[in-house]
């Protein structure tokens, strides 16, 4: 009877397994699209499609970036929508690749029929998909995208935030100027637009304020080991490093860097921009204590506009919002904005190639755009033109150091 | 000076990471003549597990912050990966040898009963159906099974059937792994608080290193023990040898078969608990690929079925590796170019020695 016996075997082990799985098993943020809105427009809905990341290695990125998108679109509704015409979001996952984001934004053009669309965080992803909005003519604004190649794409590419050059200019800047540190050395990762783009500008400015780069290395993302670039930096001895990753890699490394024994303090931009950061540095006080980053907000913004972002969104999803939200936030005010200056369409039809058209005008000519992360101006290259921070790492938090204004 | 004997140090660490892998890849191997592409996503599922672990650990308030805890969560990861190998290879390779079709229709039947019972949870649905959900997939799978494995004697599926279920379970685990409601995609970090570095006539050597490097040393010590001095470590050979003549001796050459498995997945879970929780590295479902696809080659490298060839194929690419990073700016090869000199060294090798340094070189009989 060996069936008979490895029958009983066998109804042990998938349920054990399932249940030690299920141990670890991570339950997604639940965003409150339950608690319907009050909205009190009554129009035609105009659907707004928005691709990003809520799963996958920047899972933070979409998730965070979505939040802010969810509010900036209640707060509207509950306020009659515009023109009378409420705001309905279409969100569709790319889990950070850019292939995916490629497909979902063909989805999200022929199927939904979408009147403009919002995304992504990571540049790779925007740069993959901003082709297919452009040859389609409808308008993209990419909250937090900061490549350059981003809105080079074409006419109906925009972005609500700064790009890389004044990025890595800033944070040369703040190097030289603020900290007087005349010797850096960079870790970029060579497969990735964001970080070379950023460390581009970093070399270029920072030689010609008189700083010495004494060494860049590269290294790829989801690597398990960067001592060995690590030590090759500590043997130039640097006074900071600088490092324009993403956060899942930053973490691992600082906390490397330090068990090597280099203690310099680091530097990265908008990418380090998450709860996850510190997680990754061993926890709050640890390898990234005392570290800088350029972002494109600060939490502990006095603004009231930025004060009341802050509070309210605290009050939806118990925890400080990120830059990322708060751009998300702004991507969709500087979209209404536009549609409210377009006006209502005679057809009532919001995907029309002429309404889109339109839209795409007034989005180009955007100006003193008041919102949470300061004030934006779309500028000739389709980018925003707006001031940028410089943050300190301290414990769990990202406080304030410097702002620095656009030239 | 000292720059070199620490770069010298870390090129070991990173190499014992890539030999602690290709272990199992080449225990495997060494028997079954498969080349077991799950073995780096047993290597991810080792990871959670260790996260499991340690989250268990500590709602029991027995987290000791220090080396033991660190042990202990590894002996529990083997032990659970080491299940999971068994029940891979019951679910997915012994239906290709030999006629079955329980494992394979309840494995597949609990997955999706799994699934669709969580499903329907988040969806506020009453879960209640998902047991016929199971049933349903389990009964039509063994049916299925039943059908077309009548009509075939055991032992008629050819080597790359197993190549090819082997990339099969590889995918099942990585897409399993990325749903919701089993591991998620997010990235999670495994951090042992171990104390930090001492120093050896002043080069820092961290624990970490000494640690990672020892566990690789100890397994592969116990490994070997069990091939050479152990009876079912003869049996083993045997069975890599000539299996029909050794089931002809009485060799219970399934059973052989799946304490391979075991063995292979417990060492792959070992890895991926020691490697992200000693670099502190962020791992999601996918994390398995590259360090899988690095320890096949340092497997080859060191040759195939050889298990000291794990060790030093592992060593040469973690080496390697270093040393481009740190002197190859010297010379005109940038950083960038790591993985690159490592897989030409593989060209360089194969080509002086088709079957890896230790491998034994057995002409094809005719």
């Amino acid at each position: 009877m060996p069936t008979q016996s490895r029958f009983r075997t066998f109804l042990a082990f998938p349920v054990g397994l399932l249940i030690s799985m299920s141990g670890c098993a991570n339950k997604p943020d639940t965003t409150p699209q339950g608690s319907q809105p009050r909205s009190t427009a009554t129009g035609t809905p105009i659907v707004i499609g928005e691709y990003g990341s809520t799963t996958g290695l920047t899972s933070t990125f979409g998730l965070s970036t979505d939040h802010g998108i969810e509010m900036a679109v209640d707060a509207i509704n509950a306020s009659g929508g515009i023109n009378g015409h409420p705001l309905k979001v279409d969100l569709k996952d790319d889990e950070g690749k850019p292939d995916e984001a490629l497909s979902v934004v063909r989805l999200l053009i022929s199927q939904d029929n979408v009147t403009a669309i919002l995304g992504e965080v990571a540049s790779k992803s925007s740069i993959a998909a901003a082709p297919e909005c452009n040859s389609k003519m409808v308008p993209m604004i990419s909250p937090s995208s900061t490549n350059v190649k981003v809105t080079q794409v074409g006419p109906y590419i925009f972005r609500a935030c700064f790009i890389d050059p004044f990025q890595g200019t800033a944070a040369a800047k703040f190097v030289m100027n603020d900290l007087h540190l005349k010797n850096v050395a960079i870790m970029t990762d060579a497969a990735n637009d964001y970080s070379t783009g950023l460390t581009s500008a970093f070399e270029k400015n920072y030689t010609i304020l008189g700083g010495h780069i004494v060494l860049t290395q590269s290294y790829t993302a989801g690597d398990v080991d960067f001592k060995a670039q690590l030590l090759a930096i500590k043997a130039k001895n640097p006074d900071l490093l600088y490092v324009p990753g993403y956060y899942g890699d930053v973490g691992p490394m600082a906390r490397q860097a330090r068990e090597i024994g280099l203690t310099i303090p680091m530097m990265g931009g908008d990418g380090w921009d998450s709860p996850k950061l510190v997680e990754g540095a061993g926890g709050p006080g640890q390898a990234l204590e005392g570290s800088y980053f350029t972002d494109h907000y600060a939490v502990s913004n006095p603004d009231p506009a930025g004060k009341k972002f802050v509070e309210t969104y605290k009050l939806e999803y118990h925890e400080d919002p990120d830059a990322l939200a708060a751009m998300g936030y702004d991507a969709v005010g500087v979209l209404a904005d536009a549609i409210k200056r377009t006006g209502t369409p005679a057809n009532g039809d919001f995907a029309s190639k002429q309404y889109r058209s339109k839209l795409r005008d007034a989005i180009a000519t955007t100006k003193n755009f008041q919102g949470v992360t300061g004030n934006i101006t779309i500028g000739p290259d389709r980018n925003a033109i707006k001031p940028l921070v410089v943050l300190q790492i301290h414990g769990k938090d990202f406080n304030f150091v410097s702002r620095v204004n656009p030239d | 000076m000292h720059e070199l004997a620490a770069q010298i140090v870390n090129g070991i660490q990173l190499g014992s990471i890539y030999a602690l892998i290709a272990l199992g890849y080449t225990m495997v191997y060494g028997v079954l003549k498969l080349i077991n592409f799950a073995h780096g996503d047993v290597y991810m599922v080792g990871a959670y597990t260790g996260l499991g672990a340690i989250f268990v650990l500590d709602k029991l308030k027995i987290r000791a912050n220090s080396a033991p805890e660190a042990i202990l969560v590894l002996i529990i990861t083997m032990i659970v990966c080491g299940a999971l190998g068994y029940f891979i290879e019951q679910a997915a390779y012994r239906p290709l040898r030999s006629r079955a079709w329980v494992a394979p229709s309840i494995f597949l039947g609990g997955a999706f009963g799994y699934i669709s019972w969580q499903v329907a949870a988040d969806a506020n649905r009453n879960p209640a159906s998902c047991g016929s959900i199971a049933f349903v997939v389990a009964i039509s799978i063994a049916l299925l099974l039943r059908k077309t494995q009548s009509n075939r004697s055991a032992r008629v599926s050819p080597r790359l059937t197993a190549l090819i279920t082997a990339i099969g379970v590889s995918l099942f685990l990585e897409n399993f792994g990325v749903l919701p409601q089993v591991f998620g995609s997010d990235q999670r970090f495994i951090l042992f608080s171990l104390p930090s570095n001492f120093r050896l006539d002043g080069i820092a050597i961290d624990l970490p290193t000494v640690m990672i490097f020892a566990v690789s040393f100890v397994l592969m010590g116990l490994l070997t023990f069990v091939v050479t001095r152990t009876k079912i470590g003869k049996a083993i050979r045997a069975v890599s040898f000539d299996a029909d003549a050794a089931s002809l001796m009485g060799i219970n050459t399934d059973r052989v078969t799946s304490i391979t498995f075991v063995l292979g997945a417990a060492l792959a879970g070992a890895a991926g608990v020691m490697v992200t929780g000693v670099t502190g590295t962020s791992f999601t479902p996918y994390v398995g690929l590259m360090p899988g696809v690095k320890a096949f080659i340092a497997a080859v490298l060191g040759g195939i079925g050889s298990i000291p060839g794990a060790l030093i194929g592992g060593l040469i690419m973690g080496l390697a590796e270093t040393m481009v990073v740190a002197y190859g700016s010297n010379v005109g090869i940038p950083s960038t170019y790591r993985d690159a000199v490592a897989f030409f060294i593989l060209i360089v090798i194969l080509l002086v020695r088709p079957s890896g340094i230790l491998g034994k070189y057995t002409p094809e009989k005719v």
